[in-house]
């Protein structure tokens, strides 16, 4: 068999006068990384492997499984059980072995993530929750890269460009539109929620295709505003975002900053009110949070290590008022009291503030020190 | 002076509609308190408001006639 030209491959979209040689070169020489090989991730990583983006990421750490079929068209039966990210690289593969493929077959964190970004230009989030896609929006504004962002809730599908061009002062990130995390429970996912799988092909070819003009530099690309499309009746609406002055303060300074941010936390996705040593010494350097000692009076040891006020839980339910931080983390000698005004404070506020208790409270965190 | 309000995602859930008209409403702050005793279960929900089809992150003055949309996170992918 005679190998067709290399310029086949490509011949019908370098035929677009828009789009040219020019434009091919451009996305040959264009670097993008793909969080999450799932429901959006599987229709962007096709179209944007097919069009010649010369270097591809995958980032998943998660095994194909059958409820995935019906939406993530990369995989088959005989997937399941395999890893995503790895399949989806075999399968990128056979459609357009002229590319670089690179594949992280693990969980992104905020300790991988600097080191997987270095490499790209550009982020599609494909992710499932919140605490991913706040990481995500984060890393990008910290290391500067693009961020194309797709989200889905039952019938209806988000999309944007955030964070670009990265180094401009005016670009608008995740947090300006969404500054915090919704609570648990607020939001349900695809698994709780439900999706029909067209929807996340149909966002996640909007991605893929947002980021092929973005890189050629054709169309208007959707910098700075929200698309929203509802898949019942068709309705799209789009709106402009603009920088929220309280943004800046909520996304860590640099890197090691960054490093020791705790998107889980931040997200809600432990449980509802114990905080480990660990997480509660990071969250010690934060001003914004307002600690609180709810031992009595005169109870040892004092503490000096960080900034917090003394409120008994004896006096708690009078002195609710005086507490107006959004995030409050309570703690006392071993655990147990600081856990009874959780539940107190967080009857009196529900949703509306993240509430904390030390685990095992000083006695346990004097230990790990 | 009234209010066109644009409800997406649970938010309509919440309230039952996707769509809805109120009258006199002298600014956004107010708006939100209205819709909060109007539906509790809004007060504990984050989301996004757009006046005219863009985002505002202040309490906004409405005079003449608006459309608003409250547009809340999906996490889906």
């Amino acid at each position: 068999m005679i190998n067709p030209p290399k310029n086949d491959r490509y011949q019908r979209q370098i035929s677009l006068k828009e789009l040219g040689e020019i434009g091919q070169q451009k996305l040959k020489d264009a670097k993008v990384l793909v969080v999450g090989a799932g429901g959006l991730g599987c229709p962007a990583l096709l179209y944007l492997a097919g069009a010649g983006v010369g270097r591809i990421g995958i980032v998943d750490f998660d095994l194909v499984s059958l409820s995935n079929l019906h939406r993530q068209i990369l995989f088959t039966v005989h997937d399941i059980g395999l890893s995503k990210a790895l399949r989806a690289g075999d399968v990128l593969e056979q459609i357009n072995p002229d590319i670089e493929i690179i594949v992280f077959n693990e969980k992104l964190s905020n300790d991988n993530a600097p080191d997987i970004f270095k490499g790209f230009d550009i982020v599609l989030d494909g992710t499932d929750n919140f605490a991913s896609r706040y990481l995500i929006n984060d890393a990008c504004v910290i290391l500067k890269k693009t961020l194309v962002y797709g989200a889905i809730s039952r019938f209806e599908g988000q999309l944007a460009i955030f964070n670009h061009p990265p180094e401009s002062k005016s670009a608008v990130n995740y947090r300006d539109l969404f500054p915090d995390a919704p609570a648990d429970g607020e939001v349900l996912n695809c698994e709780e929620a439900g999706v029909i799988g067209v929807l996340p092909g149909i966002i996640g070819t909007m991605m893929a295709n947002e980021t092929i003009k973005l890189i050629t530099g054709i169309g208007n690309a959707l910098i700075n505003r929200l698309l929203t499309y509802n898949s019942l009746n068709n309705h799209f609406f789009e709106l402009e975002l603009c920088q929220n002055s309280e943004t800046e303060k909520m996304i860590p300074e640099n890197i090691s900053a960054f490093k020791a941010y705790n998107y889980d936390w931040f997200c809600s996705t432990h449980s509802a009110y114990e905080l480990d040593q660990k997480d509660f010494e990071k969250m010690t350097e934060d001003e914004n949070i307002q600690f609180v000692d709810v031992r009595e009076a005169g109870e040892l040891p004092e503490m000096t290590d960080f900034k917090h006020v003394k409120i008994p839980l004896s006096v708690l339910k009078d002195q609710i008022p005086d507490i107006h931080a959004q995030t409050i983390i309570l703690f006392c000698q071993s655990g147990k009291r600081s856990a009874s005004a959780a539940e107190i404070l967080s009857t009196y506020f529900g949703k509306s503030r993240k509430i904390h208790s030390l685990k095992d409270g000083i006695a346990g965190w004097q230990k790990t020190k | 002076m009234q209010v066109h309000l644009t409800l997406f995602g649970q938010l309509a859930d919440i309230t039952g509609r996707k769509e809805m008209i109120l009258q006199d409403i002298p600014d956004s702050e107010t708006l939100i308190k209205t819709l909060n005793d109007m539906y509790p279960l809004l007060a504990n929900t984050k989301y996004a408001i757009a006046l005219n089809k863009k985002v505002i992150h202040e309490n906004t003055i409405l005079s003449g006639d608006h459309n608003i949309a409250l547009l809340p996170p999906f996490s889906g992918g």
